[in-house]
């Protein structure tokens, strides 16, 4: 197995070293420079170790526990870089000369608006999602991850995705797809990796040993499935050379359109919905210590769920060359799927019944709390913006913004803020989180930022909607595009002063965790490693 | 589903299964959940019907309310063209000149050529047509090509040093670092400054006014008042496209300037041009 890895990396840093000489273009070169070393130092490490008698041959027992700690680790590292990119293209919107002229190309809007979409969606949704499924499907399936090492391969594989994908924004390498913006190469980086994940959760499902799959492990399981199947097809391309990241997609006009959105919006629908339903199915009933509220709501709400999202990408393509009948259909499914998604927000918030008084002095589930109202409130958002008419005045602008960030930052944010304080303690085998009043603060901070984002964005949204419009009485337009930017800017600065809250939020909370890792004494009886007999 | 033990807060009863701890309630769907998904089935059935939804072999169903999309949109059109067909005729038919006497369809004239302007030309030349480095000011009498109504339909039509339109106004200033060395071209520029009796150096500028009488008069006039027949801007209003002070002012005399205006005949309808030209002209500084 020894030689095979290595026969491997060393074809791989050849190529890599190959790549170097040839590249292009600079992404490239770097990508393969960076690739090339990841190889080359893997060569040798695994060298080293080669004929090593091994350490203890004594088969792991317990959780995998490691990897979903490193993972806990990069949720809140690749947050805080998401969060203050995100911060500061906001102030770039506002403020122009923050494209400094010393960053071009690399620091202007248009690179880091995508190394922000990533990184919160991808790198901070993303290994939330790996680290509390590998988490939600030991406990829920009391057994031990399958596959051994292959759950490292996946998180340090997908850290790898992040990195390529990240620097290749800078450096100028997109398939300007939005949420697909990475090249060929690394598309098929990802997918390697993301098959090893569907491989690790998948096996350990099967040799579960409780006899039913719980519902969190059917919404994690439909992510991993259906992200595989958007990621390739919407991917689909040639590449213009081996040599260079540029590649061209196989569809093209409206059909690639069709197919970019309807990843878009599946990407919304199974990586921040569907995925993160699974983390509220665990991280809710445990945190409020009661029962799930009904089991038929999970099991009917999460068939018309996955069902009804895959057909409503369309209505991103309202009033555009997209023929009509598929925007009809992309507006249909999405309005009825407004009671689907709301069955996840039903299901969550009535499994408080009974511990309601817990709000009072639980911080950790008032953040899962609120997490579920941005989640009812944006997906009742949603369907409602998905009306032709409505879509009408919305499309293009702020208002979109601002949709897509209550959800964001709302849902996605506050759950997995909520989960990171859940693993933490556990996790590391501390009692509880360093600081509760800490805890408070983020809530505090976190919620108004929200609020600040989407009111500030929905004003601004609809009065460049409305201006866009406007039209005088013989039928001409009446603003310049030009006007309705300057009349944006008060807004664009709420929004900022939004951001800054929210990241000073989350920074909190990684000083917290640092503490908590670091400060108080572990408690032995509450090693998660024995906490339930597994193996 | 075996029946588990009874919720003592809810009264219902689990499933009696439990995942780490987790147990799951028998609570039946809430009805109005259940009765607002299926109105939403329901209403989405009835607007596939009345809209255009489901595809078929060839094509989809066109909905039996006939809507679509592109129909509305010429609709539209075709409403506000017929509105205004009366002005448009007589906008199409009137001299120009005369037209800033004939209040109402100056009235029309301006409010579309406003539009046209903000859709078309405030991308360069600014949402308030007060222009920008490069982009002349169309507020001011200072016109490089002419500011009556005639010069600037033509420029609108034909644009300035394009490469589309054969009629294009067209000049080039010379490049005149390959002609001249610094020296002169510092001492032209200060002549230049002093023009516009900017503070200047009495001594260079008196050996720039040889060179620029030499080099500059041909196109900028011996008293540097310019040329509106070949775009030659007037050198003494302190009204600079570029810059006046003397950095940019060397820069424009070693390098030159080729400012392009694309031509707007093509792309605009013949009232639109006509539109367009009255609204500059009607701007403040028209002639």
């Amino acid at each position: 197995m020894n030689y095979f890895k290595l026969v491997i990396l060393a074809l791989v840093a050849l190529v890599a070293a190959m790549g170097v000489n040839w590249a292009h273009d600079l992404a490239y070169q770097v990508h393969a420079f960076l690739i090339m070393t990841v190889a080359a130092g893997m060569f040798v490490w695994i060298l080293r170790g080669i004929d090593e008698p091994v350490a203890t041959t004594a088969p792991a027992t317990g959780y995998a526990d490691e990897v979903i700690r490193a993972g806990v680790i990069a949720t809140a590292f690749w947050g805080i870089a998401g969060f203050l990119v995100g911060t500061f293209i906001a102030f770039q919107l506002a403020f122009p000369e923050l494209n400094f002229d010393w960053g071009q190309p690399f620091t202007n809007f248009g690179r880091l608006r995508p190394l922000h979409t990533s990184a919160v969606i991808f790198a901070f949704g993303g290994n939330a999602l790996i680290c509390t499924s590998f988490y939600v499907v030991q406990r829920t399936s009391s057994v031990r991850l399958f596959g051994g090492n292959l759950s490292w391969f996946v998180f340090w594989g997908y850290q790898l995705f992040i990195v390529l994908a990240a620097t290749g924004y800078l450096l100028g390498a997109t398939q300007s797809k939005e949420y697909a913006e990475p090249e060929w190469y690394v598309d098929i980086w990802l997918t390697i990796v993301w098959v090893a994940y569907l491989v690790v959760f998948l096996g350990t499902i099967f040799k579960r040993r409780e006899r039913h799959i719980y519902v969190a492990n059917w919404f994690y399981l439909s992510f991993i499935i259906t992200v595989a199947m958007l990621h390739i097809v919407n991917n689909l391309s040639i590449p213009v050379s081996f040599w260079g990241s540029k590649s061209v997609q196989v569809f093209s006009g409206v059909q690639d359109a069709m197919t970019q959105w309807w990843y878009g919006h599946n990407a919304v629908g199974f990586f921040l919905t569907a995925g993160f339903l699974g983390m509220m199915y665990y991280f809710v009933p445990k945190q409020a210590n009661r029962p799930v509220y009904s089991y038929k709501l999970s099991i009917i709400h999460f068939w018309s769920l996955i069902f009804l999202y895959i057909w409503a990408g369309p209505h991103h393509l309202h009033y555009t060359a997209l023929p009509d009948w598929a925007a009809t259909l992309g507006m249909v499914f999405s309005i009825v799927l407004w009671m689907p998604s709301w069955g996840g927000m039903i299901n969550g918030l009535m499994t408080l019944q009974g511990a309601w008084d817990k709000l009072r002095t639980d911080p950790v589930l008032r953040m899962f709390v609120i997490s579920l109202g941005f989640y009812g409130m944006s997906t009742f958002e949603g369907p409602m913006m998905s009306i032709r008419a409505v879509n009408s005045l919305s499309h293009y602008t702020d208002w979109t913004i601002g949709h897509v960030h209550s959800g964001a930052l709302g849902w996605n944010g506050m759950i997995t803020f909520g989960a990171l304080y859940f693993l933490t303690p556990k996790l590391w085998g501390r009692e509880k989180m360093h600081s509760m009043s800490a805890i408070s603060w983020h809530f505090w901070l976190a919620t108004i930022g929200i609020v600040l984002y989407a009111a500030s964005m929905w004003v601004t949204g609809i009065m460049e909607g409305l201006m866009w419009r406007e039209v005088d009485d013989q039928g001409f337009l009446v603003n310049s595009f030009a006007d309705t930017v300057a009349a944006k800017f008060p807004m664009y600065v709420v929004r900022g002063i939004g951001g800054v809250l929210y990241l000073s939020g989350a920074l909190i909370m990684v000083w917290n965790m640092w503490m908590t890792i670091r400060g108080a004494k572990p408690v032995t009886t509450a090693l998660p490693s024995n906490a339930t007999p597994a193996e | 589903m075996s029946k588990g033990k009874k919720d003592d807060v809810t009264g219902q009863s689990t499933t009696g299964h439990s995942w780490d701890g987790i147990e799951e309630l028998n609570t039946p769907l809430p009805r109005w959940w259940l009765w607002t998904l299926y109105l939403c089935i329901f209403w989405g059935i009835l607007y596939t019907i009345a809209y255009p939804a489901w595809p078929m072999v060839s094509g989809a169903t066109k909905g039996v309310l006939g809507w679509s999309t592109r129909a509305n949109v010429a609709a539209d059109i075709k409403d506000h063209e017929g509105k205004n067909a009366d002005l448009v005729t007589a906008l199409l038919a009137t001299d120009m000149d005369a037209l800033p006497a004939d209040p109402d369809l100056n009235r029309y004239a301006t409010a579309r050529g406003g539009a046209v302007f903000r859709a078309n030309c405030s991308q360069c030349h600014g949402s308030g047509a007060a222009g920008a480095k490069g982009y002349p000011n169309l507020l001011d009498d200072d016109w490089l090509w002419g500011g009556e109504m005639a010069d600037i339909e033509y420029t609108v039509r034909h644009g300035i040093r394009n490469d589309q339109d054969g009629d294009a106004r067209y000049s080039q200033m010379p490049a005149f670092g390959e002609m001249l060395n610094r020296a002169e071209i510092a001492a032209v520029v200060e002549h230049v400054v002093s023009l516009s009796n900017a503070e200047y150096d009495a001594e260079l500028a008196a050996t720039g006014a040889t060179l620029f009488a030499d080099n500059c008069a041909a196109c900028h006039g011996e008293t540097g008042l310019g040329d509106r027949a070949q775009g030659a801007p007037n050198l003494a209003d302190a009204i600079w496209l570029y810059g006046g002070d003397r950095a940019t002012l060397t820069d424009t005399v070693t390098n030159a300037r080729f400012g392009v205006m694309p031509a707007w005949g093509p792309r605009l309808t013949e009232a639109d041009v006509r539109a367009v030209s009255a609204y500059v002209h009607g701007l403040g500084g028209g002639e």
